[in-house]
């Protein structure tokens, strides 16, 4: 191994090593801290010096996928011994359990409304960005600048007109209607970045497919989306980050049977406000997957971040 | 965007070529892959953006759509610029952004500084770091409001073990001092790994050879900070600063989480003022009018900016 002269000292690595340590570990905390309010009781979550130390316990999960109501002591006397772990910690509080929660329903509708959305704005970007990137189209630059621009604008901006659209078009609150909204709002990113992984993608070898008597289509589905495949994936990822995460149209145009998770989580809180563990235990089901993907692809992931600024 | 001399070759599929390919032409094909999705923007971005500025012009409220519409010109524009309560919503805008932007170029740089040392393992921890970046703004803002909590928030707790202050001694969201800052400090955790990713790829994009030659000519480190890291990670920085610019100028989930605008009126940026006026207060002429103001001034500053940008990276 050869140093160069430009390569940082070994006590300038280790000092720099330690600051940025120190940094991430500062940034992890609160969300540490809603992995571990999770595992609390209500009492410990609010608790007085905050418990770094204390009994884990599965009641925040519990209430999560519960509803219940109170009983009064000679009623919940009265009842058969609990069935399960979920019954014991409910009756320990004078409670019963009387049904499942919306929880279940908000997550899968996220999960809908994501892959959906995510599915169809890779299957129509990756169309528009192969055609940008190999054909003579009039007015190209324009038109991607136009694709490019549509993010400017502020969501609440054409949520007005939206919202009243949707309305009559019979679309607020449904799967359909979000789906559409979240892949028009992600299709601009894609059809940029998997523009710039097409662009890689040598020529010739659809050159040689059509030589050997394939269609184009048949070029573009056999030679040039299996090249593409790293790019479509990490383009993919993006989408569906962004699906999963958006807030204010959901909040705007759901409210029943399309909520997706995120308005859905901050309303669990319930009366009084101190059931924080069942929020963080929501919360810590709903960002675990982006975390633990974010960590396991980190590699495509952030380059698919810094790209657009390092292609210009 | 530059193309390629490769990119202007190819344009096509080469004339001889063309005639012997089988199945549909390359034009149909072209527009048959581009049009659904320029329909798609059309018909949920661009045919709404027309309403929108159609609906400014009236005085129509969505949760009277039998109401009779009135054209009445100018005059929400008017109203809109004469209204001090806009003036307060795009002051804390000015503030938010501000700050925001300052700390997050601040920190994001040093950090992205710092990980070009290369240090053992630096790009595990750099995705540690940027895990925020990542999540839902509006669950972590919400949880953010517990960590905020007088007495049993972690946040004042540890300000209070630091400082020695009283931790129920101060509001973070309740004071109309702090609440500006409160929402600058999530932010700033959000998103500074952002602007460092920008910067990282900015500082690994300068060639080795540049400090090389640096040092054979003697040129302190100090000197060589300013005079190649600076400006050759100036460009990307810039660009850092544009995109964040936006994103907060349309900000919305995370603070609307935090704060929901309060205390009294002291966070309530543009677009959670506009989510009031349009979606509590119903007056959607107004709140459409309002909309186009935003949209054009975030149009306006951003095209200002990419000429600045553009200066500098042609120097």
């Amino acid at each position: 191994m050869s140093y160069s002269i430009t390569d940082p000292s070994p006590r300038q690595k280790w000092f720099a090593g330690t600051l940025v340590i120190l940094y991430a570990l500062i940034t992890l905390m609160p969300l540490v801290w809603i992995l571990m309010t999770g595992f609390k009781t209500p009492p410990d979550s609010i608790s007085y010096p905050p418990k770094v130390i204390f009994q884990p316990s599965l009641e925040g999960y519990v209430n999560l996928f519960t509803t219940r109501t109170r009983v009064s002591p000679d009623d919940l006397a009265a009842l058969p011994p609990p069935a399960n772990f979920a019954e014991e910690i409910v009756r320990n509080r004078d409670m019963v359990i009387v049904g499942p929660s919306k929880f279940g329903e908000r997550f899968m509708n996220s999960v809908i409304i994501g892959f959906g959305s995510t599915f169809l704005s890779i299957f129509l970007g990756t169309l528009a960005a192969y055609a940008f990137s190999r054909y003579k189209i009039p007015l190209k630059d324009d038109l991607l600048f136009f694709i490019l621009s549509t993010r400017m604008m502020p969501p609440i901006a054409v949520a007005i007109p939206i919202f009243l659209m949707y309305r009559t078009l019979g679309l607020s609150d449904t799967h359909l209607g979000m789906i559409l909204l979240y892949t028009a709002v992600n299709i601009s990113l894609a059809v940029w970045l998997l523009k710039g992984f097409i662009d890689e993608i040598p020529r010739e070898y659809e050159e040689a497919a059509l030589i050997d008597g394939y269609t184009r289509f048949q070029a573009f589905y056999k030679v040039v989306l299996p090249q593409a495949a790293t790019g479509i994936a990490s383009t993919a990822i993006f989408c569906l980050i962004f699906a999963w995460n958006e807030y204010a149209f959901a909040v705007l145009l759901t409210s029943g049977t399309a909520q997706t998770a995120p308005p859905f989580i901050p309303t669990i809180i319930g009366v009084g406000g101190l059931d924080w563990p069942a929020v963080a235990a929501g919360a810590t089901i709903f960002l675990l997957p982006v975390m633990v993907f974010t960590i396991l692809l980190r590699k495509h992931l952030l380059r698919g971040i810094t790209f657009g600024a390092v292609r210009k | 965007m530059s193309e390629s001399p490769i990119t202007r070759m190819a344009e096509a599929t080469p004339q001889p070529l063309a005639r012997k390919v089988r199945g549909l032409s390359d034009r149909a094909i072209a527009w048959i892959f581009v049009a659904p999705t320029i329909f798609l923007l059309l018909a949920v971005n661009i045919f709404p953006l027309i309403w929108t500025i159609n609906l400014s012009f009236t005085n129509f409220k969505a949760n009277r759509p039998n109401r009779e519409v009135e054209y009445i010109g100018l005059r929400n524009y008017e109203r809109i610029l004469t209204d001090s309560d806009i003036w307060l919503s795009m002051q804390a805008t000015a503030h938010f952004l501000f700050w925001t932007i300052f700390f997050q170029v601040l920190i994001g740089f040093t950090l992205a500084w710092l990980i070009n040392k290369k240090f053992k393992g630096n790009d595990l921890w750099t995705t540690i770091i940027v895990l925020p970046m990542m999540l839902s703004p509006a669950v972590v803002g919400n949880f953010w409001t517990f960590l905020y909590q007088p007495q049993i928030g972690l946040f004042n707790y540890v300000v209070a073990f630091f400082t020695g202050a009283d931790p129920s001694s101060f509001e973070m969201l309740g004071s109309v001092q702090l609440a500006p800052w409160a929402i600058v400090i999530v932010d700033t955790w959000m998103w500074t790994p952002f602007v460092m990713l920008i910067c990282l790829a900015g500082l690994r994009s300068i060639p080795d050879y540049i400090y090389e030659a640096a040092e054979i000519d003697r040129a302190s480190k100090w000197r060589q900070f300013w005079t190649i890291t600076v400006p050759m990670v100036m460009p990307f920085l810039m660009l850092a600063v544009l995109f964040r610019g936006i994103e907060n100028f349309k900000m919305f989930d995370l603070v609307v989480q935090l704060t929901g605008g309060g205390p009294g009126s002291t966070t309530e940026l543009a677009s959670i003022n506009l989510k009031r006026e349009a979606f509590e207060k119903w007056r959607t002429g107004y709140s459409s009018a309002f909309a186009i103001i935003l949209f054009v001034t975030v149009f306006g500053l951003a095209s200002i900016y990419v000429k600045a940008l553009n200066k500098v990276k042609d120097r």
